[in-house]
C-alpha cells in the first residue's frame, strides 16, 4: 500500500492511504505529537468530513485494533495446515475480570486449551507474553486453539 | 507617589486590561491582537486615558517583543522546511507577491506618501497572519485537507521573504540611499543563504550547544543568544527582528519545541506590549478621516489574496471549492503588519496618517479574515444553490 506524506510546515505531517473508494484516510502528527485522524469526503475529496484529534494513547490502541484482523489472517494463514486449529482475537475490557492482572491468573491455556500467542498493546505486538505478562484493557489477546477451546478461552475473559 | 509606584500601577492595569481583552477573544474564538491594539488606542495618546510612566518600559519590551516574535515563527520552522518551500512553491509566492504588494503599495502612492510609504504599506498587505491562518486551520479540522499544504507553503514563503524585506526597510528608513538599499539586499540575501546552509549543516551542533538540561539555564541561553544575535543583526543593518528569525531557524529538533515551550510565556507578555505600544502611538482620532481608504484597500487585498491562493491551488490540482478555501485561508492580516509598520513608526520617516490606516486595516484584516475563512465555502454554496451532499458509502 502506498502512503503518502506530506509535509506541513509549521504544523507537523501529514500521512494518507487512498482507499478504494477514492477517499483518503490517514492521519495529522503534529509537532507536539499529538494525533489527528482525518478522513476526506466524497463529493470534495480535497476537504475531510472529519478530523478526530486524539492522544497518543488512543491512536496506539486504535492502531492496534485496524492491525490484529491482519495478524489473526495471517496466523490463520499459516495454520491453514493443520486442520482443527485456528486463530482469533479478543480486547480485554475495562469489565473483564483479568483485566489488570498477570495473564497467568487466567489460566486460559489449562483451563480452555488455547494458548495466547501475542498481546497487541498500543499497536505493538509482543509476542510470546510469558505468564506474568499483564492484561490491559485496551490490549488484544492472539489465541490460538480448537473452535471450542477458543469459545472457552473467550468465557473465561469475560465471566473469570 | 514615586516614580515607580506609578509605573508598577500603570503597569498593572495595562497587563490586566490586556488579560481581560485576551480572554474576551479567546471566548468568541479570535485573534487576540485586534483587541490588543484597540487597548492601546484607549489608553494612548488622545485615548481616554493617558499612561505617560511607563513609556520607558514599554518602548524596550516592545523591541523585545518583536524579536520574541520573530524568534518563535523561526522556531515553527525548519530549515528544510523552507528550503523545500522555496524550490517548489516560488512560483506561488512570485504571484502572492506581485498581487498583494502593489495594492498597498499603489494606494500609498496616491495618497501621496511617497516611495517609502509605498514600501511600507505594500509590506502590510503583502504579508498573511501565518499565525491566525495556521491556528483557524487547526481549529475548523482542516488539517486533513488538500489545499493546507498550498495554503501553509505560501505562509513559510511570506516568512522567508520577510527576512529580505525587513532588511530593506530599516536601510531605507534610515534615510540610505537607493544604492544603501541594494546593499542591505545584498548583505540580508547572503545572511539567509548563509544561515539556511548553516542551519541544514551544523544544526545539529547549534542546537546542541545551546541546549541545557535544566529550564532556567536554558531560558537564560536563549534569550541571552536572541538578543545579542538580533543586537549584533541590528548594527550589521540586517534588522534585529531578522537576527532572531535567523536564529530560530538554526535551533532544530527537540531543542526547538523546548524552546517554544518556554519562551511562549515571555513572547505573549512582550508581544502583547508590543500591539499595546503601536495602539498607544496612534491618536484614536486620526482614524475615521482614513476609515473609507482602509476599507476600500480591505476589500481589495482580500480579492487579491483569494485570487493568490484559488491560483495556488488550481496550480495543486485542487478543485474549486478547495481553491476558494485557499484563497479565504490567505486573507487574515495581523502581527507581522503591525511589525512592519512598528519599524516604519518608530524610525518617524513616515506619515501619522500611516499609522492610522495600518492600525484600522488590520484590526479590520484580523477578523474578517478568520470570518472568511470559516464562512466562504458555506455562503457560496448557499448563493450557488450547491449544497454540500455526503453520499452514503
Amino acid at each position: 500500500m502506498d502512503v503518502e506524506e506530506t509535509p506541513l510546515p509549521g504544523i507537523g505531517l501529514r500521512r494518507e492511504i487512498v482507499l478504494d473508494n477514492g477517499r483518503r484516510v490517514g492521519i495529522v502528527t503534529h509537532r507536539d505529537g499529538q494525533t489527528e485522524l482525518i478522513i476526506s469526503r466524497l463529493d470534495d475529496p480535497d476537504a475531510c468530513l472529519a478530523s478526530v484529534p486524539m492522544s497518543v494513547e488512543e491512536a496506539a490502541t486504535l492502531g492496534g485494533l485496524l492491525g490484529g484482523p491482519k495478524l489473526v489472517a495471517q496466523l490463520s494463514e499459516e495454520h491453514s495446515e493443520l486442520p482443527g486449529v485456528s486463530t482469533r482475537q479478543f480486547p480485554v475490557t475495562e469489565g473483564s475480570p483479568f483485566s489488570g492482572h498477570a495473564l497467568g491468573e487466567a489460566r486460559i491455556r489449562t483451563r480452555s486449551g488455547a494458548s495466547v500467542v501475542a498481546i497487541i498493546r498500543e499497536g505493538q505486538v509482543m509476542p510470546s507474553p510469558a505468564p506474568n505478562d499483564t492484561m490491559n484493557p485496551g490490549d488484544l489477546l492472539i489465541v490460538v486453539g480448537t473452535p471450542d477451546g477458543l469459545d472457552a478461552a473467550a468465557k473465561i475473559l469475560h465471566g473469570g | 507617589m514615586g516614580g515607580t509606584t506609578l509605573v508598577l500601577i500603570e503597569l498593572g492595569l495595562v497587563f490586566l486590561g490586556l488579560g481581560i481583552l485576551g480572554r474576551l477573544a479567546a471566548r468568541i474564538g479570535m485573534s487576540p491582537v485586534p483587541l490588543y491594539l484597540l487597548g492601546g488606542l484607549a489608553f494612548g495618546n488622545g485615548g481616554l486615558i493617558e499612561f505617560a510612566s511607563i513609556n520607558e518600559f514599554s518602548h524596550i519590551a516592545s523591541e523585545i517583543g518583536v524579536v520574541l516574535l520573530l524568534l518563535m515563527l523561526g522556531l515553527e520552522y525548519t530549515a528544510r522546511e523552507l528550503a523545500t518551500g522555496l524550490r517548489q512553491s516560488w512560483q506561488a509566492g512570485v504571484v502572492d507577491m506581485l498581487l498583494n504588494f502593489l495594492p498597498g503599495a499603489l494606494l500609498a502612492l496616491i495618497l501621496g506618501w511617497g516611495g517609502i510609504g509605498a514600501l511600507v504599506l505594500g509590506g502590510v498587505t503583502y504579508i498573511s497572519s501565518s499565525g491566525i491562518a495556521a491556528k483557524v486551520l487547526t481549529d475548523l479540522g482542516r488539517l486533513g485537507n488538500r489545499e493546507t499544504p498550498v495554503v501553509l507553503s505560501i505562509l513559510v514563503l511570506e516568512d522567508l521573504a520577510m527576512a529580505a524585506y525587513l532588511p530593506v526597510l530599516t536601510t531605507v528608513l534610515a534615510g540610505a540611499s537607493f544604492l544603501g538599499g541594494l546593499q542591505a539586499v545584498g548583505a540580508a540575501l547572503l545572511a539567509v543563504s548563509a544561515v539556511l546552509f548553516l542551519a541544514i549543516r551544523y544544526g545539529q551542533r547549534i542546537t546542541g550547544w545551546i541546549h541545557s538540561p535544566e529550564q532556567e539555564t536554558f531560558l537564560l541561553k536563549l534569550i541571552g543568544v536572541a538578543l545579542l544575535v538580533a543586537g549584533l543583526a541590528s548594527a550589521m543593518q540586517v534588522s534585529a527582528a531578522v537576527g532572531a528569525f535567523l536564529l530560530g531557524i538554526a535551533i532544530s529538533g527537540a531543542t526547538a519545541e523546548s524552546a517554544v515551550r518556554v519562551l511562549a510565556p515571555l513572547r505573549d507578555i512582550f508581544a502583547a506590549m508590543f500591539f499595546v505600544v503601536f495602539g498607544l502611538n496612534t491618536d484614536p482620532a486620526s482614524i475615521p478621516p482614513v476609515l473609507v481608504w482602509t476599507i476600500v484597500l480591505g476589500v481589495l487585498t482580500a480579492g487579491t489574496k483569494m485570487a493568490t491562493g484559488w491560483w495556488a491551488a488550481r496550480q495543486a490540482g485542487i478543485g474549486r471549492w478547495g481553491r476558494l478555501r485557499a484563497g479565504a485561508a490567505l486573507i487574515a492580516r495581523g502581527e507581522f503588519s503591525i511589525v512592519i509598520a512598528g519599524l516604519a513608526v518608530a524610525s518617524g520617516a513616515i506619515v501619522p496618517e500611516l499609522a492610522a490606516v495600518v492600525t484600522a486595516y488590520v484590526m479590520l484584516m484580523a477578523v474578517t479574515g478568520p470570518i472568511a475563512t470559516r464562512f466562504a465555502e458555506p455562503a457560496v454554496r448557499r448563493i450557488s444553490r450547491q449544497p454540500e451532499a455526503e453520499p452514503a458509502s
